[in-house]
């Protein structure tokens, strides 16, 4: 933050907070507000009545005020979603940064870059719920001999036996997590190609000239080089993979074992009603996405002292 | 000469994924412009085969009959009154089994069997003219903007007269409530003002938080960093209940301020970002010649942030016309936004592929436009918000 502000355009006390006013009223209306309202929320009972104590059973176990979080760390459907939320993790993350560094690497060397780009960015323009449909239809599965979707024609040619790619478990998460990189490869390969752009011509030339073949040019040059870019954008991905929401909801609804924590949330919300338990899944996902946030925020403080 | 062909794998690879993340968007095109009973029947890459029946028709029948089926004027297969008799298989595998004055029909060649023969009836009816099914259509798009959910499409039942009770058979029909048309305008209504609103009052902010000194200015500023964070989805179960209380659940007036208190955070990051990084001294000269915060805002700040405003302006815009969660939740099925309604893009026929298709394809439309119009700034857009300081 710049405190080098002309001296000359000191102001009046309360001018600032007319400049701020409107944007701090809306956003404490509309985030600080409902922030602080999902914490109390998660300690009432379904009906916002009561205590989350009393919706306890006398022979069950009981966390008593934090009854709800007792669902949201402990029941088989939000285990099977942690589950599924680190398998998004460790596959969404790894390949959306992976091939977006692998394109933008290879992107460099050719005279089609700015197409290549484009075509791989594209999908990061449309909804979710396009996508939904383009992948829906890829994976499309009919029990008879004649196959729409181009994976279970592919499979059928091969020789194999067409597969339910969208209820499959196992197979499911996996296909859901594809249409995922297929949006976000392009996100992570523009953030990275710009931070290769920037990596010195003469460093890599002279590494050339001394006879380091291009293996180890990438790895022992680009990849240092550009490594805080990467652990950015890993954390911006992991982030983004933590409030995953849309391409399960559009897909599969959560069924088949595909469930997310942000479409738990949604569910228990909106389908069965329950605001205290969403409640409590929204509090646990802001704790797991708090470490993140942290490391944003003391990003941001770095690069404000060396501005 | 010797670099081209080190690059060879550099091209085959990058090409490659090019194309694989190509042909999942190409198929849905394909698709929606398919006849409806053509994309239930066949793979989209198909219509690159010759249609059904070509092959069979070709070897078994064209050698007399000609390849428009007109060469034997006694049995012109292009009349619709002769083909009328064999629009089955059985029906004309029977006829090809009775001998022609006094030799077998198909003389030295065999009888189809069943499934040649059906390929073949259906190759007599479009050449007949009583099949008018073509390789490309666009009844699916004008389904899916009009909601038609009947069993033929929208223009049939329209030129018959049989249309749907709510169908005027001309340009109203595009307001719909079930169709695409609808949505489109909703989906406008919606992301308009929650793009300008957020600007708006960012840019405020976002100058005062450059260029003004203040007690808490440092501290207030990384808290709007970290709400950036905040899931949505933590934020809807009270704004939903408070919307409950007051009636604004199911109003546009309701999503556009939510969208508002959404975008806010990023937008004043990026604008604050934006204008702090320009030359201080501008602004110093314009106080000294005796400009007040108001002018110097509206006179200098706004027109020099243009390119920011505008990447901003993109990212939000689709970010809205792309979001399906606060739409379902806000609005739901009282005033239909795009990525709502395409899931009502169902029939009773079934899968309903070429509503769907088509739907979806009118919903990226716009998006897609916006991205290759405008690339620069939304990639732009994009960049300034998750990396740069």
């Amino acid at each position: 933050m710049p405190n080098n502000i002309p001296g000359i355009m000191k102001q009046k006390k309360f001018t600032p907070w007319m400049y701020l006013l409107p944007a701090l009223i809306v956003m404490a209306t509309f985030i600080a507000y409902p922030a602080f309202n999902t914490f109390y929320l998660s300690l009432r009972n379904s009906s916002n009545t009561d205590w989350a104590t009393a919706a306890c059973s006398a022979a069950g176990n009981c966390w008593g005020i934090f009854e709800n979080f007792r669902y949201a760390l402990t029941s088989t459907i939000m285990q099977t979603a942690f589950i599924n939320n680190i398998k998004w993790i460790i596959l969404m993350v790894s390949g959306t940064v992976a091939l977006g560094l692998l394109i933008a690497v290879l992107a460099d060397r050719v005279k089609y870059e700015p197409v290549a780009k484009a075509i791989i960015f594209m999908p990061m323009a449309i909804s979710f719920v396009g996508a939904g449909v383009i992948w829906k239809f890829m994976y499309n599965f009919n029990a008879g001999d004649v196959q729409i979707g181009l994976l279970n024609s592919i499979v059928l040619t091969l020789g194999g036996n067409p597969i339910s790619w969208l209820t499959e478990p196992q197979i499911n998460t996996i296909a859901l997590i594809v249409v995922g990189v297929w949006m976000w490869t392009g996100f992570c390969m523009t953030i990275l190609a710009a931070a290769l752009k920037n990596v010195s011509e003469e460093i890599l030339e002279a590494a050339r000239v001394d006879g380091a073949n291009e293996w180890r040019v990438f790895w022992e040059i680009m990849v240092p080089q550009i490594l805080p870019t990467i652990t950015v954008v890993v954390t911006t991905m992991i982030i983004n993979v933590l409030k995953i929401f849309d391409i399960v909801y559009v897909m599969t609804g959560g069924n088949y074992g595909t469930e997310v924590i942000a479409n738990r949330m949604y569910t228990e919300m909106y389908a069965n009603y329950n605001p205290g338990r969403a409640s409590a899944i929204a509090v646990v996902l802001i704790a797991v996405i708090i470490p993140a946030m942290i490391f944003n925020i003391r990003r941001f403080r770095e690069q404000e002292e060396t501005r | 000469m010797k670099n081209r062909f080190r690059d060879l794998p550099v091209h085959v690879v990058l090409i490659g994924l090019c194309l694989i993340w190509l042909l999942p968007t190409i198929g849905l095109l394909v698709t929606s412009l398919r006849p409806v009973q053509d994309i239930n029947e066949s793979g989209w890459w198909t219509i690159f085969s010759p249609p059904k029946g070509h092959e069979e028709y070709q070897s078994l029948c064209a050698p007399c009959h000609g390849d428009d089926g007109n060469a034997i004027s006694a049995a012109d297969l292009s009349d619709p009154e002769v083909v009328q008799n064999y629009r089955r298989s059985f029906s004309l595998i029977s006829a090809l089994e009775r001998d022609i004055n006094g030799s077998p029909h198909m003389g030295d060649l065999p009888v189809p069997d069943e499934y040649q023969a059906a390929d073949i009836a259906y190759k007599l009816r479009t050449l007949s003219g009583i099949e008018k099914r073509t390789t490309f259509t666009l009844n699916n798009y004008i389904d899916a903007l009009t909601g038609y959910r009947g069993k033929s499409t929208y223009r049939e039942d329209c030129e018959a007269g049989t249309q749907s009770l709510d169908l005027y058979c001309d340009f109203r029909d595009l307001a719909n409530p079930r169709g695409m048309g609808r949505a489109f305008i909703n989906s406008l209504l919606v992301a308009i003002p929650s793009t300008f609103l957020p600007i708006l009052f960012a840019a405020f902010a976002a100058y005062a938080f450059s260029w003004m000194e203040f007690k808490g200015r440092q501290w207030l500023f990384a808290l709007l960093v970290g709400l950036q964070v905040v899931p949505l989805q933590m934020t809807l179960i009270p704004i939903s209940r408070l919307y409950a209380q007051i009636g604004l659940n199911g109003t546009f007036l309701g999503i556009w301020l939510f969208h508002t208190g959404f975008g806010l955070p990023y937008a004043i990051y990026l604008m604050r970002n934006f204008l702090g990084s320009l030359p201080h001294e501008i602004f110093e000269s314009a106080y000294l010649d005796g400009a007040s915060h108001w002018t110097a805002f509206y006179k200098l700040a706004i027109p020099l942030s243009i390119p920011a405003l505008a990447s901003l302006a993109i990212f939000q815009f689709l970010w809205i016309w792309n979001d399906l969660l606060v739409a379902l939740v806000f609005l739901g099925g009282q005033h239909p936004v795009m990525t709502y309604q395409i899931g009502n893009m169902v029939t009773s026929l079934g899968s309903g592929w070429h509503l769907l298709t088509a739907a979806a394809f009118i919903s990226m439309a716009l998006p897609l436009l916006v991205f290759f119009a405008l690339q620069r700034y939304f990639v732009r857009g994009m960049l300034a918000g998750s990396v740069k300081g």
